[in-house]
Parts: structure tokens; C-alpha cells; sequence
């Protein structure tokens, strides 16, 4: 625990260094005296240290500090959008786990068939293709094509679940590829791994039927590296969200990104990377967690 | 990792050596390996010979915006009346020059540097070394490149240098463990006792026997690489136009994709290849060089 809050301690300590630098940079017509009000009032009058300090302080006090543009919280922003991106990427890995795990073990069993060589070259390709050309291919292929496009107002899913999904649909499709990919190869291997052990021999041995050694003995050993890659890859969604949002016009995390570093909104730039940082390593931190419960061989001091 | 796993690529190298007639063997071994290497010489021959196979100057424009592939134009024309086909081949220049510059100048020295160095004198070194790698690995890669892109500015230098710090990280992780496990074999031992100094060893003895785990990242690396140039060039903060790059070609395209799709279709195909070509590649390398790293 103390590794992770030093990790967030200093990677906070990255960002503000330039920003500072960079937001009097951006203000190009404006007097001294005001770019001194202006600084005095930011903080950016003072020596580097205690600007750091106060933001950490600020921070810790749940104060993301203001947006630039619209003078909003940056919190109350991040918050607002999360459920959005949440969902893209919780939804994505639903998916990818459901596609990719029966097909891993599929190619496991069957390794070295033609079935299997095509399940993993179809993995190939997805790691290979750029999630925003497929999003592009599949707009066009659904409003060229098909002539046929989702509602464009949002509907949220508690009001509106039908109309909702069909909306995420082509996003978490084309976010879900490349990690299908990662996880059918993580499945693949570990479950080529445990079927050449003892225990799964064993149970051969005694008759059991192959289907129930599949799932009780093989699948379920199987499943501790599978589970790992789908919780870092759940995090590594936040930043893969940024540019799926954009395409699809979603008002989520990933666009406020690319939002602030285009309107030069320094204090939310910061505070939403700072977020999804923050995100990436408590998820991180869940999954070893998960690991350590499901795999009681696992202990972490 | 022990003196017997290293031996085994070693042992491998000797086989092949006895077998020095059948060229086609490691063909044989490694197909999908080495399609991925001709996929990637291609490309490179592509761009290497790109003002001798263009039909077009890349930013050369006619008055015939958005026409659909024909004869002349084999996949058509863009929205400011460019040759696709042309602006394809020149952006794998684009594409190969971020991501060598980006992987091979920057990530892959700094980080195996700091990570031999690392691994080589432990210590304080080490520690902060390795607080700072993981706190690199505490942002999505992505997001990092993008954020670093966002504060630089955009453009394909700063593109290069941010997808350099992003990868410097995970070059300095696989070259120390690399060189924590080379470090204390015999023969790191006796060349100390012989009365090598520190440099000496690095260089001739700790390198060489490290040398495979990154040079299959190095190949994997270049892949994503590729991926992510690509990703911010879409998002109109890497390369900037009017210059080709597949990334850029789809974010421009991408608006007039209805009317004209080959306009977006074929860029994407083309990183998709690339990409590709390096992803088999360095699978194949994987396995051929490096046999306890493989995933698949």
C-alpha cells in the first residue's frame, strides 16, 4: 500500500511542472500586471514546492480545482462523465471475456489444427487493426450499407436499456478487438499449460467425460492469468476509450481529455489524468488482490 | 531464469549451425515468423523506394476531388484531389520513421541502459529506478502518449518523443531482469576475478546474453508503435498535414468517408498490414529466440 501511495504522490508531481510554464505560454495578449493578477490568483506566483503542495493538499480534500473554460469543478466534470465510460469499458470486457475465453480453449484443445491456426491468426489480425479505422468501417458499413443508425440522443441505461445498447453496441465492438485478441491468447496458453498437468491426467485417467474436465478442472486453473490480463486490460480501456469516444461523438472521460488539450484546459487535463491514473493503479491493485483470493497458493506480504 | 534456459537458444543456434546446408529449415520451423519479416521488408522496400513507385507527388492536387478508384487513380482520390495510392506508400516512410526514431533511438537505449545499469549495480540506482518505471506504468500507455502530445504540442517530433517515453519504461523492466539474471552466473564471476572492470563486463559479457529478450521487444514495440502514431495522428496531434501519414489520412478522411469511403478504407488497411507484419515478426522471433516469453 505504501508503494502505490507514492506511486500517486509522484506521478501527481509530473504533470504540474510543465503546465505551469504552459499556461502563461498560451496567453499571448495580455498585460504584465494581469499576467500577475492572473498567476497571484492561480497560485503560480509562488515557488514550484508550495504550488505542488497546495494542489496535493487541494487534491486530498477532494478538490480537483476549477476548470479554465467554463469554470466548473473538474471533479464534478470527471464524475458526471464516468458512468458513461464506465460502461463502454465494462461492457467491452463482458464481451471480450465472452468471446475470447471459449474460443482460447477451444484452440487449446483442438492446438495445432486447422482450427486452431485460424482462431489464432484471426487474434493476430485484431491485435493489428487500429480500433479507430474499425469503428469508421463499422459507421460506414451500418449507415451506407444497412442505412441504419442508432437514436442520437444518448439514452441513459436506466431509463432506456434496449435503446442504450444499441447505441454502445458499435463502440464496445470496437473497442472489445484488440483485447478479444490479448485474452484468447492468454486463454490459449494457459490453458495449454494446465492441461499438461498431473491433475488434469489424472482426471482423464479415471474416466472422467472431457467436458467435465474441461470446465471443473482445466477452465477454472486456467482462468487465474485469464482473469489478471482482463483486469489490466480494463484499465488500459481508459486510455483506448479516448479516442472511441471521439469517433462516436460519447460525452465520456476520454473525450474530456482530448477536450481540455485542445481548449489548453490545463487544471482539467491534469485532474482527469490524474483520475484515470488513480483508476488504472486501484484496478490494478484489485486484481492482484483478486488473484491472491483465487489462487490461495499466492501470497503477498 | 538459470544458466539452463539460456543455454537452450544457444543449444538451438548450434543445431542450426550443423545444419547449414537446408536453408529452408527455420523457414519451415517459423512460417508465420517469417511471413511477418516479408510483410515487413515489403513495407520498408515500399517506403524506402517511394519517389520510384509512386504514380504522384503526395501533395500534388487535381481538380477531381473525391474520385472513386479507376485506372489512373488506383484507389481513388482524396478530398483535396491527392493519389491515395501515392500518399499511402509515402506515409510508410511517415509510419517506419516515427516508429524506428520513436523505439530505436529512444526508447530502446535510454530504457536498456538504465535497466542494465539497474540491474548491473542495484542499490539506489535500482530503487529509483524501478519507483520510476512503475509510476510510468500507472498511466494507460495511450493516455500517457496522448497527455505528453497535449502539453508538447502537436506534432510528429513531439509524437516520436512521446511514444519513446511511454516505451522507454518497459525496455528499462525487461533489461534488468535480463541482466539480474545474467548478473551472478560463473561466468560474470571469473571474468570479475580475472580483474575485468564494471564496463568491460557490460558491455562483452552482460549485453550479448541480454541482447534477445529486447530485441523481441524491440520488434513488438515498433508494432504499437506504428499503432499509436497512427492513433494521434487520427486525433490531429501527430503528424500534421499536409505531410501523409496513414493516421492523419483517416482523421481528414474520416469526414467524407460516405461519399468517398476509399478514402478511409485504404489507410486503415495499409497500418493494419504493417502492423501485422511486425506483430508475426516479432512472435516469431519470440519463439525462435527466446523461448520462455512465449505467450501463444
Amino acid at each position: 500500500m505504501f508503494g502505490v501511495s507514492l506511486l500517486v504522490f509522484m506521478m501527481i508531481r509530473i504533470i504540474p511542472g510543465d503546465i505551469v510554464d504552459l499556461m502563461i505560454g498560451s496567453e499571448l495578449y495580455v498585460s504584465a500586471e494581469y499576467r500577475a493578477e492572473l498567476r497571484a490568483q492561480y497560485g503560480l506566483d509562488k515557488p514550484i514546492y508550495i504550488q505542488y503542495v497546495n494542489w496535493v493538499t487541494q487534491i486530498v480534500h477532494g478538490n480537483f480545482g476549477i476548470s479554465l473554460r467554463n469554470n466548473e469543478p473538474v471533479l464534478g466534470t470527471i464524475l458526471r462523465r464516468l458512468p458513461l465510460t464506465g460502461e463502454l469499458a465494462l461492457l467491452s470486457v463482458l464481451l471480450s471475456a465472452a468471446v475470447a475465453v471459449p474460443l482460447g480453449v477451444i484452440s487449446a484443445v483442438k492446438q495445432n489444427t486447422a482450427t486452431d491456426f485460424v482462431v489464432r491468426l484471426i487474434a493476430m489480425v485484431g491485435l493489428s487493426v487500429p480500433n479507430f479505422w474499425l469503428a469508421a468501417m463499422l459507421l460506414l458499413m451500418t449507415g451506407v450499407v444497412f442505412h441504419w443508425q442508432p437514436q442520437l440522443l444518448l439514452a441513459p441505461p436506466w431509463i432506456d436499456p434496449w435503446t442504450n445498447l444499441q447505441q454502445m453496441a458499435m463502440p464496445v465492438v470496437a473497442l472489445s478487438l484488440a483485447l478479444m485478441a490479448i485474452v484468447m491468447r492468454m486463454t490459449r496458453s494457459s490453458m495449454l499449460e494446465v492441461l499438461r498437468q498431473d491433475y488434469v491426467v489424472t482426471a482423464r485417467a479415471k474416466g472422467l467425460v472431457p467436458s467435465a474436465i474441461m470446465v471443473r478442472h482445466a477452465l477454472k486453473n486456467a482462468f487465474i492469468p485469464v482473469m489478471t490480463v482482463l483486469g489490466v486490460q480494463l484499465g488500459a480501456l481508459l486510455g483506448g476509450t479516448v479516442v472511441i469516444e471521439v469517433i462516436f461523438g460519447l460525452p465520456g472521460i476520454g473525450r474530456l481529455v482530448i477536450d481540455a488539450i485542445s481548449a489548453r484546459d490545463y487544471p482539467m487535463l491534469q485532474g482527469t489524468v490524474l483520475f484515470i491514473a488513480t483508476m488504472f493503479t486501484l484496478i490494478n491493485l484489485l486484481v492482484d488482490m483478486t488473484y491472491a483470493y483465487l489462487d490461495p497458493r499466492i501470497r503477498y506480504a | 531464469m538459470t544458466s539452463a534456459t539460456l543455454a537452450i537458444p544457444r543449444a538451438r543456434a548450434a543445431t542450426r549451425r550443423l545444419q547449414k546446408g537446408r536453408m529452408w529449415r527455420p523457414i519451415q520451423r517459423y512460417p508465420i515468423g517469417f511471413l511477418g519479416a516479408a510483410i515487413v521488408v515489403l513495407v520498408v522496400l515500399l517506403a524506402m523506394s517511394a519517389d520510384l513507385i509512386t504514380p504522384y507527388d503526395p501533395v500534388w492536387q487535381i481538380d477531381e476531388r473525391l474520385t472513386p478508384p479507376n485506372a489512373d487513380y488506383i484507389l481513388g482520390l482524396d478530398e483535396f484531389g491527392r493519389d491515395v495510392f501515392s500518399r499511402i506508400i509515402y506515409g510508410a516512410r511517415v509510419s517506419l520513421y516515427a516508429g524506428i526514431v520513436s523505439v530505436i533511438a529512444i526508447a530502446l537505449p535510454i530504457g536498456s541502459v538504465l535497466g542494465v545499469l539497474a540491474g548491473y549495480f542495484r542499490g539506489w540506482i535500482d530503487t529509483l529506478l524501478s519507483r520510476l518505471v512503475d509510476i510510468m506504468f500507472a498511466f494507460p500507455a495511450l493516455l500517457l502518449a496522448i497527455t505528453i502530445v497535449g502539453v508538447l504540442g502537436p506534432s510528429l517530433t513531439n509524437t516520436m518523443i512521446a511514444i519513446g517515453i511511454v516505451y522507454a519504461p518497459t525496455f528499462a523492466r525487461i533489461a534488468r531482469g535480463s541482466t539480474l539474471g545474467v548478473a551472478n552466473l560463473d561466468y560474470i564471476t571469473a571474468s570479475r576475478t580475472i580483474g575485468a572492470g564494471s564496463q568491460r563486463i557490460i558491455v562483452r559479457h552482460v549485453l550479448p546474453n541480454i541482447a534477445a529478450p529486447l530485441i523481441v521487444q524491440t520488434t513488438l514495440a515498433l508494432s504499437t508503435a506504428i499503432l499509436i502514431e497512427a492513433t494521434l495522428s487520427f486525433l490531429g496531434l501527430g503528424t500534421q498535414p499536409p505531410m501523409p501519414s496513414w493516421g492523419t489520412m483517416l482523421g481528414t478522411g474520416r469526414r467524407y468517408m460516405e461519399l468517398a469511403p476509399w478514402v478511409a478504407i485504404y489507410p486503415g488497411v495499409a497500418i493494419m498490414i504493417a502492423v501485422l507484419g511486425f506483430n508475426l515478426a516479432g512472435d516469431g522471433l519470440r519463439d525462435a529466440l527466446d523461448p520462455r516469453l512465449r505467450v501463444a
